[in-house]
């Protein structure tokens, strides 16, 4: 078993004017994926975040540390949410993303995490 | 044997058998690099020991076996970096035979699907699948594409890297998802031949070394294959499109028309196993995009001359090549037939309306059926803009020779 990461990216400008039964629409169809990644087992972790304008950015260079209101990337289209999943393989990853896609109504990046899962003879 | 016999016979069986015995290391070991290396290892050890002993009687046995048994002395050198897993793995191994892995084809089935995941870009598919199936180093893909030696072997690192880092499966896709799977492995395999076929950029209309590697792949494909009809319709249309390669172009290089070939070059074995494919094909009734060109080409190959072809029959096979594949291009080479059938006003108009100002042989077809309506100026503009698409020198060549020869128009009376 691999752990990869799905996240949703879109515009934060699309969401805020979005129809609100069309939200609430989507908000019912990721309950769903979200059940069923738990009932296959697949689940690790999962969260919307709030737009990227509530975002602060931290460095610490030179012993300094500086925060700078709002995101890292100055871009239109930020990470909106996310699913941290079990798979067997990056086949079984894309299909549980082609689900989250299809719920959630966004394009979903797959990314696999570095190392494996504790493995129980390491 | 003479040393450079001998190199020739070695680098042959290199192509021949390196697919093969990468494909079963991977399996073994799931991890390319360690196979590749291996086979490598192998291959190097094969080019000292054979040149005395002979080349055993099974030679791609010898090189998996060697192979296998080099990686598995790396890996219990390197033995405190795997886990007890790996060691299991190992002593597992030590006890088979050899035979048990040395016929085993589907293994490399399930290479070929992994080198053309979906998750892996067009080139990445194209290099990875020469590279690990077709048995080429980096510098003969670096030759056979026209790019840098640098720009292939970065494309390989990263496609290995993804398919370790993201666990892109080693196995062949299930029947509910061939269906799916399996147009990104034949697709594959026809850009190889057809890059060859018609060459991106260089003088040379066609390279001959993807069209064989290209006819090798299909080859193999319908061997592992045998009962998908596409994949024995792409084998079909390949061996059938390779059969007129001679003729194709004249003795300068220059490139001649389909109208114009010596159809007596034409390789009669080629066709005749082409045909029978295609026959073959027919019989299962299940027809796919590949399976209909192969046919409209089975139609050429048996005809004496142009004059001679039946347009009919080709015109019904492009009817039902665009029900299937409803594109631009196929409406375009659709025209060419209709032209043939109903004369070059009817074909001119289909061609108008497509969308393929981009594409040189657009133009080139629409000057074509110009010059057949006397429109000799219009030709000459069309043949221009052919002219400054194509990235081929002996399509340039022949295109600005077409123009060349139009009837005078008063500008360039002498």
């Amino acid at each position: 078993m691999s752990q990869y990461l799905l996240s949703v990216h879109g515009n934060d400008e699309i969401y805020a004017a979005m129809d609100p039964d069309l939200m609430q629409t989507t908000y019912e169809q990721v309950n769903v994926f979200n059940a069923e990644l738990q009932a296959k087992g697949s689940w690790v972790f999962a969260g919307g975040l709030h737009s990227a304008t509530t975002a602060t950015v931290v460095r610490v260079s030179d012993g300094e540390t500086l925060a700078t209101d709002g995101p890292y990337l100055e871009s239109k289209e930020h990470i909106g949410g996310f699913w941290i999943i079990e798979a067997e393989d990056l086949d079984a990853a894309l299909a549980w993303a082609a689900k989250g896609s299809a719920a959630c109504g966004g394009p979903v990046e797959v990314r696999p995490f570095e190392g494996e899962p504790a493995a129980d003879d390491a | 044997m003479p040393a450079s016999d001998f190199d020739t016979r070695l680098g042959s069986i290199f192509r021949q058998e390196s697919g093969r015995s990468v494909a079963t290391l991977v399996r073994i070991f799931g991890d390319i690099d360690i196979a590749e290396e291996a086979v490598q290892e192998a291959f190097a050890i094969a080019t000292k020991r054979w040149p005395a002993t002979g080349v055993p009687p099974n030679p791609g046995a010898w090189i998996t076996t060697t192979a296998r048994n080099r990686a598995i002395d790396r890996l219990r050198r390197e033995t405190t970096r795997h886990g007890r897993h790996v060691q299991a793995a190992l002593m597992d191994e030590d006890d088979k035979p050899v035979e048990e892995f040395s016929a085993l084809s589907d293994d490399r089935l399930r290479l070929i699907f992994t080198c053309c995941h979906p998750a892996l870009g067009p080139n990445v598919q194209i290099a990875l699948t020469l590279r690990l199936l077709g048995g080429l180093q980096t510098p003969e893909i670096a030759r056979a594409l026209l790019v840098p030696e640098a720009t292939v072997a970065q494309r390989i690192v990263r496609a290995k890297k993804k398919i370790s880092a993201a666990h892109i499966p080693y196995r062949v896709p299930t029947a509910a998802e061939l269906p799916d799977r399996l147009p990104a492995v034949l697709g594959v395999v026809y850009l190889i031949f057809n890059e060859g076929y018609t060459a991106t950029s260089g003088a040379e209309l066609v390279r001959s070394d993807l069209c064989n590697e290209g006819v090798r792949l299909a080859r193999l494909l319908a061997e592992l294959m045998p009962d998908e009809p596409e994949v024995l319709g792409l084998l079909a249309l390949l061996l059938l499109t390779e059969s007129r390669r001679a003729a194709r172009t004249a003795a300068d290089g220059s490139l001649v028309l389909l109208a114009d070939e010596d159809r007596s070059r034409w390789d009669r074995t080629s066709i005749a196993e082409g045909q029978a494919i295609v026959r073959a094909c027919l019989q299962r009734n299940a027809p796919g995009p590949y399976q209909i060109q192969a046919a409209i080409s089975a139609v050429h190959s048996d005809s004496p001359s142009t004059a001679e072809t039946d347009w009919y029959q080709i015109l019904r096979l492009y009817d039902q090549l665009f029900a299937q594949s409803p594109t631009a291009v196929v409406a375009l080479n659709r025209a060419v037939v209709v032209s043939e059938v109903d004369g070059a006003d009817a074909a001119l108009a289909a061609v108008d309306v497509l969308p393929l100002d981009r594409y040189h042989l657009f133009h080139a077809i629409r000057a074509d059926l110009l010059v057949r309506l006397g429109r000799f100026t219009e030709a000459g503009v069309a043949y221009a803009r052919a002219s400054e698409l194509t990235t081929n020198g002996a399509e340039l060549a022949f295109l600005e020779s077409r123009r060349a020869s139009l009837p005078g128009p008063p500008e360039r009376s002498r």
